[in-house]
């Protein structure tokens, strides 16, 4: 056991995989000579070679076309597209190539590649540079989203992911990079599709993912202590394939469900998920889910202006005490 | 033999190139019998596609390629097995030539249970793995890129195969093109980029949009890459020049760039009735079309029209057989419609 940040995680996750598997590769912008840009990836062009671990142009279409036509002819390929905003400009493989070679295909063509991208706010990087962008990717069939929020996550789902036989976005939060957590020494392997519950308690749910899961955390233990109210925190990690049952037993159990995301507040993953909650869990709830998102605005540069966004630990847990004495 | 290109291009003119009776022993009867074989199938096939398509047999849209046939089969021709290629939605003619049946390409058109996807890709995706088929793209420029990750394979495993992407002019305007080249050259990668240049951007004259005369050849220096641009409706020629890049790309040396001068009889796709063309445009390719000038090369080289003509009946037989074997064919079965969305073979995303 030792305490790892989340960006040490990350190149730790790569190695344990490519040591293990020749077919895997990494490219991307950076990520080689450099370590890349969040220093993420630092070592692996040494421990691995440049045959391996391969600098890019800045071409986010020849990288994420690259992987793909590597996957499907026999690698297992890690790509890097530095800030997650910027798969809007390689958004055709996203949204057109990955998710339907399979499908249109009739199950010729695989496509076993893990896309990594830096996401999210908190850095004051302004608009361009810190978007959430898990419901740019979980809207389409075939792609599976991934989202970890502690070193141990980024590691076992990291390595799930790149041993998963479909595409699978892998979405790194940014502001996370600095944070620490206990890890386990020796191989370590998740399973996509499992939530995990990180706080029991019986008078609601709250479901976070990213960044918001520590937030998350943090309100429900100032409710308990100012308010004695007991939040049940639940890490989706995975929004494809998503737990919905874990999901649905907490809400049958608290009766009460809250949603706190990132993103803005069109569309959010949270909305799928409550409308889940509605279609089969309707009657186990007392009152309706709160989603609790960052307004439907553009995320600002100013640190004042960001904090006053995205959700906070103070907004967070107002808006669950508010809307459970009300 | 490389086309000499004026500054217009060649918008409204054949490549005029000197047809002498090319006796050349490189290619041999037996290739040069395949080569035509191939040009008369897809033509035979395309033509059919059209019936079909005029019957209300083929739905939705089809892009033909009827005068463009002596790229698709020299390309094939100089291939070899195990080698892999990435066409675009106007991929009939080089999925029929990697060897995929016929009634498996006009059964997917028909989307019958037939179908090379059982239906479930359509005229514009046609895919075929175990003929190195590795798909038909439809969003432009989109599978340059992708060839370039199949040839990073065969590179970084050390294996000998070499991919061929093929695509029109219009694609040469697209920044997927672009990276793909630089990206292609910069890892030396074993892909031959193969542009159709017939002339047209859907309905617009490609010379109307783009800044240099040809369009995939002007842009091959910026790449570092020698400007090859040759008479695409020369099957021979095509042949030739595409052994030479599979023979660079074997030996390590990396990509090539080729535009193939051709026209496109019909119209962009089936919705085009092709008004734009000038008057006398047409008839004055269809001069030198490409089985035609073929045919007559062989002719002058002594082969038997016999010979000839018994290739022409079993190409008609096979396309007949084909279609009354797709007419036949029943739609798909309702069970495929949820299956192969993810790789354990369903399409649940939750539990």
């Amino acid at each position: 056991m030792a305490e790892l940040t989340y960006r040490d995680a990350v190149a730790r996750g790569i190695a344990q995989e490519m040591a293990r598997d020749e077919d895997v590769v990494f490219l991307g912008e950076d990520i080689a000579k450099a370590g890349g840009v969040f220093k993420a990836t630092v070592g692996l062009l040494e421990q691995f070679g440049p045959l391996r671990v391969r600098d890019t142009p800045i071409s986010e279409q020849a990288i994420l076309g690259a992987a793909m036509g590597a996957a499907m002819t026999g690698l297992k390929p890690i790509a890097e597209i530095m800030f997650a905003d910027f798969l809007a400009v390689c958004y055709d493989y996203i949204a057109n190539e990955f998710p339907k070679s399979r499908y249109m295909s009739n199950g010729q063509v695989k496509c076993p590649l893990v896309v990594r991208v830096g996401s999210g706010g908190g850095a004051r990087f302004g608009a361009q540079h810190s978007q959430s962008v898990e419901n740019w990717c979980m809207q389409f069939p075939g792609l599976k989203v991934v989202a970890p929020s502690s070193p141990v996550d980024v590691i076992g789902l990291l390595a799930a992911s790149v041993r998963d036989p479909d595409p699978v976005i892998f979405v790194e939060h940014k502001s996370l990079y600095a944070s620490k957590g206990e890890v386990p020494d020796g191989e370590i392997v998740d399973q996509l599709g499992r939530a995990k519950l990180l706080r029991t308690g019986s008078d609601c749910t709250i479901l976070a993912l990213g960044l918001m899961v520590p937030r998350a955390l943090a309100a429900a233990e100032k409710l308990a202590a100012e308010h004695g109210v007991q939040a049940e925190v639940i890490d989706v990690r995975s929004l494809v394939p998503l737990d919905a049952q874990s999901i649905l037993a907490s809400v049958a159990k608290t009766h009460r469900v809250f949603t706190v995301e990132e993103n803005p507040r069109v569309l959010g993953w949270g909305a799928e998920i409550v409308s889940i909650i509605a279609d089969e869990a309707f009657y186990d709830l007392d009152a309706p889910p709160v989603r609790i998102t960052t307004p439907h605005i553009p995320l600002p540069a100013s640190d004042v202006l960001e904090d006053m966004a995205i959700p906070s630990v103070a907004r967070i847990s107002e808006s669950v005490r508010r809307s459970l004495s009300a | 033999m490389v086309v000499k290109v004026g500054p217009k291009g060649l918008a409204a003119v054949p490549p005029q190139v000197e047809r002498q009776v090319d006796r050349q022993e490189d290619i041999g009867e037996a290739k040069r019998l395949e080569l035509y074989r191939l040009q008369v199938l897809i033509r035979e096939a395309e033509q059919r596609a059209y019936d079909l398509f005029l019957q209300n047999l083929v739905k939705g849209t089809s892009h033909l390629s009827l005068g463009q046939e002596a790229v698709a089969a020299g390309c094939a021709a100089a291939m070899q097995p195990g080698d892999l290629s990435f066409c675009t939605y106007r991929g009939h003619a080089h999925t029929l030539a990697r060897g995929v049946p016929v009634e498996k390409v006009l059964g997917e058109l028909m989307g019958r249970d037939n179908g090379l996807m059982r239906g479930k890709g359509g005229s514009m995706h046609l895919t075929s793995v175990e003929h190195g088929v590795m798909g038909s793209y439809a969003i432009i420029g989109a599978h340059l890129p992708i060839a370039c990750g199949a040839a990073w394979r065969a590179q970084y495993k050390r294996q000998s195969d070499v991919t061929t992407c093929f695509f029109g002019d219009g694609t040469t305007n697209i920044g997927a093109f672009h990276e793909a080249l630089n990206f292609a050259v910069i890892w030396k990668l074993p892909v031959v980029f193969v542009c159709e240049n017939n002339l047209y951007m859907e309905y617009t004259p490609i010379a109307d949009v783009t800044a240099v005369a040809s369009p995939a050849g002007d842009r091959a220096a910026a790449y570092g890459l020698p400007k090859i641009v040759i008479d695409g409706n020369d099957a021979d020629t095509v042949y030739r020049t595409m052994r030479a890049a599979y023979d660079r790309a074997r030996r390590g040396e990396g990509p090539s760039l080729i535009e193939c001068l051709t026209y496109r009889y019909s119209g962009h796709s089936r919705a085009d009735p092709a008004k734009y063309r000038p008057a006398g445009e047409l008839e004055r390719w269809k001069q030198n079309d490409p089985i035609k000038v073929y045919r007559r090369r062989l002719d002058e080289m002594g082969i038997a029209a016999s010979k000839l003509d018994a290739i022409d009946a079993d190409v008609r037989r096979i396309v007949d057989e084909a279609t009354e074997a797709c007419k036949k064919a029943p739609p798909p079965s309702s069970d495929i419609l949820f299956t192969d969305v993810y790789a354990d073979g369903g399409s649940t995303w939750r539990n």
